[in-house]
């Protein structure tokens, strides 16, 4: 049994160089996802699927950067490595009818592709639109963490390439220290937008925390992150309540139409 | 790089980038660092985490801006006026390195009476003579120094006076140089370079560049800031600092600066040049350059070198380290001519190739279209994408008999005959063009032994992992094997030309089926050997004049050293200090920091204890530190020559700079620039303004090609091209694309040409984010994407708003992902010190929609008339006979 393993993407450090989405095609020999010009900055792969599983955004906004002197104006470039957050609680992992979908001992979530039948299920559950169809073979494909690097005590694919640190792989518990010192040097750098999302329950109640959480200088959908994130079965019980409450209602009802309807008849 | 050579001695990064994580300010200027150098920025980025701030300065903000602490955005072409305003406001507020600056530049030395700077010229010194677009550098000499005073440190420049040119003298006598050391003098190098900067005003700058005058104070006093004996800043540089038409004096205009403020030598220091291959480097120390032999030894000319004697004559340096000369060019021909080379023939000095001209890459494509040449090999290298004027690089090919090409696939400078766009629009017919073409697929380096020379002048050793699959083989069997091939064609011959083939050792041992050439027998004749029991040696200290050694690059020796490649090293950081010496290794002598003897003091003590480095050990009588020092060893800092001393006993305890002939770093450059002393703010070849400093617009010594198929704009103003264009990489390809538009997981993320261009100019254009739109100039047009972006500014120049379009070159009409290549728009045109190209901005015009003709003027398309008269770029007229000569086919160049 592993320790618990995650990510943390440290925004402020990426310099947007791509190096983790092909090292991560490379390590897991993804397919390209097509030729497209996208217009959107210098973001060609447009979002995570199911065979992008590292994917970097570009914002640009009309917002300075703070800490930053510019002359370019009211205008700052946000940079940030997307990855499959590996939920403590996995919405895709609930709702796989089949049992492909497994928390590893890493405390990760992984798709065994021999047993996903295709039935998609986990890509409308998932809050994030993380996991994704591939077009040819139907299965669900994601990010695995590294499964078969990390058992072998190596580093996932993407964490090993990146150049400056901006995705770092570990110990939970030590990235979780890691992601607060480094908010709490920032802020004291004048850096006071900075913050961790999805870091742990608290943080973040409708996903349990994220196994790869990140540090941010904007609001989630500045990121195209949900700002809140529910899982699915996280409303379950309210769910079966209201189900059952109508039940009940419902049984009041007929057993009301019984008992007045008679009287009314008579 | 002559920037750095002749200011310093030598011309590479005078650091390594592990040193950056030391600095306390980082500029970063003609170069996107994080983009370009994606990995070497990890170390910009430990140093902002430690709490230095880092400075990006150009025309666009880039991935490297998006992280800098300050961003300053300027014209493009502009940075000589910038950088001169920082040696402006270093000099006016006195805050240069007082010590450093008097001790080890050359600003205490006084300069020649007759002397006359840009200031009372109107932009060109003394000494220009028109009709030849040269300067006659007797007057930018020193005092009472008798002749010239050698670029010593650097011989790229060979047929100027003093550097190898011609007979002349250059056993020139320092001593009677005449110094003075409070700086007042009017005439030393110090109050000159003060005079020749005084008009270099924020003001100024705020309206050459277009910057911020505030937030060009800023980044001044930012710098100044951290600059001193606690503190050190460092700058990195890339081509966007090299490919202009006086693009050497970008960089001199940078190594000035750091003289000044004491940055050079000193840990957290430094400029780095970042190169943009994986050997750029190692392709000038072992040069792919025509006018260079190994180890920067300069190639003799066929008029003016008569023999070895005059040769070295020429070459050696009376004083400083390139006193060893003979030495270093003996050992030379030894190592390529072996038992033949004897002192009796003069080492078959006769049998190297002699110059008869420029034979630069654009002018042999230029001869090329002139019919001037009949074969051309091309490794390593996409000429039809990534050399300027695309069309005409391509119509050079069509005028040949036979073309090699070797590289991974076919990319378009092997296909020019089937898919180049003139061919595709019907100017030119496939069935018309002679050209033979041989296509040699190459291994990757995966697939062979070899090393690669990086930014850092580190050699780093490749072990061949796999077989090179099919056909495919390494540049070294191609060239070992055609040597051996012509050697059998040739054998028996008693022909003088053939001699030198003959002549030559080619003996390396062979292995495998396909008889490969062993790499590291190649590498240990480079790092030299005693002839006569075949032993290596130590390193260049050990090379002899008289025959007895043999070394094949003299700056490598050593990287052999007791027998072990030195280069393979590759020991984990965690186990060695932080300057990693044993890790790969670094020329000359593995030594990772140049100059760093002025990391310490006069009197050899450390500046500071947070700038420790390199330091004089009074006990042990030698230097000692982190690295290796860079300074004869046992010479102690307060050793001063005797009367009468020659050669290394010339270098006094307080020159840290060994190569230069008076062993300090040049503030002022009496020789080795052919344009000039002091850098001085011209406007590119093609410009939207007149140049707002002097009348000269232009590089006076700019290399043009005046012809049919390289028409150029008018100097500035130009109505039918009124945009200003800067051509770049982006992080996702690989310059001309032959590595990365045939691989799909880059392809996508980077799948089509684009331009980049302002909302304000997008709205004057009626362009959309997304849309098509058209970019022409005189030499030929291009359809692209239209990327829509704050990060591109107009800027006001002069009173007027002045639009850039930033433009990638990496596509191309072959390969997963095509697109039209930025070279078809780019001229011929440049910097005559290193025959560099301008490509880093020129004038076109922009239009919406799909509007290209795929017409080329180097495939006799014309351009539209100019309406309004021709502007000139020079003060003084060129004469009636040599305006008729540039319009001769093969140009002046």
């Amino acid at each position: 049994m592993g320790s618990r393993k995650g990510f943390f993407t440290d925004t402020t450090l990426c310099i947007g160089c791509k190096a983790c989405e092909v090292a991560c095609k490379q390590w897991n020999q993804l397919p390209d996802d097509g030729f497209h010009f996208t217009g959107m900055s210098y973001d060609q792969t447009a979002h995570l699927g199911a065979s992008t599983w590292r994917h970097v955004a570009f914002v640009e906004r009309p917002v300075p950067l703070q800490g930053q002197t510019s002359g370019a104006g009211d205008f700052s470039w946000l940079m940030m490595s997307d990855v499959c957050k590996h939920c403590q609680r996995a919405a895709c992992l609930e709702a796989c009818p089949t049992g492909a979908i497994v928390r590893t001992e890493f405390d990760t979530v992984y798709v065994q592709p021999d047993v996903c039948n295709g039935c998609g299920y986990c890509v409308s559950a998932c809050p994030f639109g993380v996991i994704d169809r591939r077009e040819d073979d139907g299965r669900a494909w994601k990010c695995t963490l590294c499964y078969d690097r990390i058992g072998d005590d190596q580093t996932p694919a993407c964490a090993k390439a990146c150049p400056t640190a901006s995705i770092q792989y570990g110990d939970l518990d030590e990235l979780h220290a890691r992601a607060e010192s480094r908010v709490r040097t920032l802020h004291q750098q004048g850096v006071t937008d900075a913050y961790l999302y999805g870091k742990d329950a608290e943080n973040q109640p409708g996903t349990g925390g994220l196994n790869a959480f990140f540090l941010l200088l904007d609001k989630p959908e500045v990121y195209n992150l949900p700002p809140d994130p529910v899982v699915p079965t996280k409303k379950a019980l309210r769910s079966w309540a209201s189900v059952a409450m109508g039940a009940v209602g419902m049984v009041a009802v007929a057993m009301g139409a019984v008992a007045f309807g008679r009287e009314g008849r008579g | 790089m002559p920037g750095l050579g002749i200011t310093f001695g030598r011309g590479g990064a005078t650091t390594f980038q592990q040193d950056l994580q030391h600095s306390d300010c980082i500029l970063i200027q003609g170069s996107n660092m994080a983009e370009c150098h994606p990995v070497g920025f990890q170390w910009v980025m430990e140093a902002k985490a430690r709490g230095a701030k880092v400075i990006h300065v150009d025309p666009r903000y880039t991935r490297t801006s998006a992280v800098a602490d300050l961003y300053a955005p300027i014209r493009v072409g502009t940075d000589i006026a910038f950088l001169g305003g920082l040696i402006h406001y270093v000099l006016e507020h006195e805050r240069y390195f007082r010590d450093y600056v008097v001790q080890y530049t050359n600003a205490a030395t006084l300069i020649r009476e007759d002397f006359v700077d840009t200031e009372d010229l109107e932009g060109l010194f003394s000494g220009f003579q028109a009709k030849h677009h040269r300067y006659d550098i007797h007057t930018w000499q020193y005092e009472g120094v008798p002749g010239v005073v050698p670029a010593a440190g650097h011989k790229e420049l060979t047929d100027e006076p003093g550097a190898g040119g011609g007979g002349h003298e250059s056993q020139v006598d320092l001593r009677n140089e005449h110094r003075d050391e409070t700086l007042q003098h009017p005439r030393c190098a110090f109050q000159l370079l003060k005079r020749h900067f005084s008009r270099y005003t924020p003001k100024v700058v705020s309206q050459v560049c277009g910057v911020d005058e505030a937030l060009f104070l800023q980044v001044a006093e930012t710098l100044c800031a951290n600059s001193n004996p606690e503190r050190t800043s460092a700058f990195c540089y890339a081509v966007g600092w090299t490919q202009h038409s006086v693009g050497v004096q970008y960089i001199r205009t940078a190594a000035i600066l750091q003289l000044l403020l004491g940055n050079i030598g000193r840990p957290g220091g430094g400029i780095l040049a970042l190169r943009g291959h994986a050997s750029i480097q190692g392709s000038t120390d072992i040069p792919t350059l025509y006018n260079l032999l190994p180890g920067y030894l300069p190639m003799p000319h066929a008029e003016a070198t008569v023999g070895l004697e005059h040769y070295i004559r020429d070459n050696k340096s009376g004083s400083g380290w390139w006193s060893e000369f003979p030495k270093y060019a003996v050992s030379l021909l030894k190592a390529w001519f072996g038992d033949k080379a004897t002192k009796d023939n003069d080492y078959l000095f006769s049998h190297l190739p002699r110059l008869t001209g420029n034979h630069s890459h654009m002018q042999t494509v230029a001869d090329m279209a002139d019919g001037k040449l009949q074969g051309y090999f091309v490794m390593g290298e996409n000429p039809a994408v990534g050399s300027m004027n695309g069309a005409l690089q391509r119509k050079g090919l069509r005028h040949l008999d036979w073309l090699v090409v070797r590289d991974f696939t076919l990319i378009e400078t092997a296909e020019f005959w089937r898919t180049a766009p003139e061919v595709q629009s019907g100017q030119v017919r496939p069935e018309d063009i002679p050209t033979e073409v041989f296509f040699f697929p190459a291994a990757a380096h995966t697939e062979k032994d070899g090393s690669f020379t990086n930014t850092q002048r580190l050699l780093q050793w490749h072990h061949k992992a796999v077989e090179p699959a099919g056909d495919t083989r390494s540049e070294l069997h191609f060239a070992w094997h055609l040597g051996r091939k012509l050697r059998r064609l040739y054998a028996g011959s008693s022909d003088a030309k053939d001699a030198p083939l003959l002549d030559l050792t080619w003996d390396y041992p062979t292995h495998g089926p396909h008889a490969e050439p062993s790499a590291e027998a190649v590498l240990k004749e480079i790092n030299g050997y005693t002839v006569a029991d075949g032993k290596l040696v130590d390193g260049f200290t050990a090379l002899k004049d008289d025959g007895s050694t043999a070394c094949g690059c003299w700056i490598y020796s050593g990287c052999y050293k007791d027998g072990v490649n030195q280069a393979a090293r590759r020991k984990p950081a965690q186990q060695q200090t932080w300057v990693a010496p044993e890790w790969g290794w670094a020329w000359p002598a593995n030594r990772r920091m140049l100059y760093n003897r002025a990391s310490a003091d006069v009197d050899g003590k450390p500046w500071s204890e947070r700038k420790r480095y390199v330091w004089w050990d009074a006990g042990e009588k030698k230097w000692t530190g982190e690295d290796v020092p860079d300074f004869i060893a046992d010479r102690p800092p307060e050793y001063r020559p005797p009367e009468g001393a020659t050669g290394l006993a010339t270098l006094a305890g307080n020159d840290p700079f060994l190569l230069q002939a008076d062993g300090k770093g040049w503030l002022f450059a009496p020789s080795g620039m052919l344009d000039g002393p002091l850098p001085t703010h011209y406007e590119p070849m093609e410009s939207v303004v007149s140049n707002p400093l002097y009348a000269q617009q232009c590089n006076p010594t700019r290399e043009e090609w005046r012809r049919k198929d390289n028409p150029y704009h008018r100097a500035w103003g130009d109505p039918r091209y009124p945009y200003l264009v800067t051509t770049y990489r982006l992080t996702e390809h690989h310059t001309a694309g032959g590595m990365s538009r045939w691989l799909s997981w880059l392809s996508e993320l980077q799948p089509e040409m684009f331009c980049e261009i302002s909302p304000e100019l997008a709205r004057e254009k009626g362009l959309k984010n997304g849309d098509w739109c058209t970019l022409a100039t005189a030499r030929g047009d291009l359809e692209c994407r239209a990327l829509v972006t704050e990060r591109i500014r107009p800027l006001k120049v002069k009173g007027r708003q002045v639009h850039q379009i930033g433009l990638p070159y990496h596509w191309g009409v072959t390969g997963r992902v095509r697109g039209e290549g930025a070279n078809e728009l780019t001229a011929f045109v440049a910097d005559q010190n290193v025959d560099i190209q301008e490509s880093k901005v020129f004038t076109a015009d922009l239009r919406a929609g799909r509007m290209r003709s795929g017409e080329r003027a180097a495939a006799g398309a014309a351009p539209p008339p100019l309406t309004e008269p021709e502007v000139p770029r020079d003060v003084t007229p060129p004469q009636d006979t040599d305006h008729s000569e540039a319009q001769e086919p093969e140009g002046k160049g």
